[in-house]
């Protein structure tokens, strides 16, 4: 097995993996909360959670409170399976090159 | 990707999980302030009280109009020291929050509010049940119950050690109900002496370190 080949692309990107990260032990967060846990901008953000979407790791979920948006974030479990094998990527390069 | 990056990966993955999860700016002072407020308000309410069986016994005779005075004063002191004992806590650890650069209000904050609310609304309905049919005597037993319930509700989202607090609140609750009408010395216990004792506790695990 080659653990460099487990490594996920689409997790290379700090502000991607923290949403992964946030969304692995909530069960659903908002946009504006993730920004605030995150300290990104709206834009920045925003891109970031449609390629996460785009690859079916996250479930979007628009609603509204009174007349305002609020989406909200959950993972799938695709997205769940590829952030744990990230992390066990992660764990054995460490483990192994040391 | 070096080994230094991939170190620092799974250090911001567990910063967030942490994060994301548990409000952790809850002072220990927090507790402290609390606890002071809770004494102070059982201190009053035990004056109120010896006057008003001095007055009893003055009289000879039961007034029922004393016992609605006493009734009407006990729940406004409540009330207050409730919001004194609120607002001195969210201080503490508005101030905790505010040194350690984490916003006071965020997803965690709002989960540990709504976990311990549920509970402490559920609480609350039951006491106006107990008042509406004249069961006072069990109302003291009821709140620290109640209480105590909420706390470990709560404490999912918070720092874990809040945990026994909240444990040992509802315990305490439950032994009043065999020492009816004892409420308030189990209250000046479960809301002044155990807030002040945990409060206690907690800074000197968390935060000495830090303020020293």
């Amino acid at each position: 097995m080659n653990p460099i080949g487990n490594l996920n692309k689409i997790f290379e990107s700090r502000i991607r993996l923290g949403v992964m990260s946030v969304l692995m032990v909530n069960e659903e967060v908002n946009f504006n909360d993730l920004k605030q846990m995150l300290e990104v901008t709206d834009g920045n953000l925003a891109s970031h959670l449609n390629t996460l979407e785009e690859n079916g790791y996250l479930k979007v979920h628009k609603g509204f409170i009174g007349r305002k948006t609020n989406t909200t974030y959950a993972i799938t479990a695709a997205g769940e399976k590829a952030f744990k094998g990230h992390l066990a990527a992660l764990e054995h390069m460490i483990k192994f090159t040391k | 990707m070096t080994d230094q990056q991939h170190l620092q990966a799974i250090t911001d993955i567990k910063r967030l999980m942490e994060r994301s999860s548990r409000f952790i700016s809850l002072s220990g002072l927090s507790g402290i302030s609390a606890g002071i407020s809770g004494l102070v308000g059982a201190y009053i309410a035990r004056n109120w009280l010896v006057e008003y069986y001095a007055r009893w016994e003055a009289a000879g005779a039961h007034s029922n109009e004393d016992f609605q005075t006493l009734k009407f004063r006990l729940i406004v002191l409540g009330l207050v020291v409730m919001a004194a004992a609120l607002a001195g806590g969210t201080f503490f650890t508005w101030r905790k929050a505010r040194q350690n650069n984490l916003p006071i209000w965020d997803l965690t904050a709002r989960k540990v509010l709504i976990n311990i609310a549920i509970p402490l609304a559920a609480g609350g309905a039951f006491i106006a049940g107990l008042l509406y049919n004249h069961l006072e005597v069990l109302v003291a037993p009821t709140c620290l119950v109640f209480y105590g319930l909420a706390i470990i509700n709560g404490s999912k989202y918070t720092l874990p050690d809040v945990r026994y607090l909240g444990i040992c609140e509802t315990i305490l609750g439950i032994l009043n109900l065999f020492f009816l009408r004892k409420g308030l010395y189990f209250w000046a216990v479960g809301f002044g002496l155990l807030h002040i004792i945990y409060g206690a506790l907690m800074w000197w695990k968390y935060e000495r370190k830090r303020t020293i």
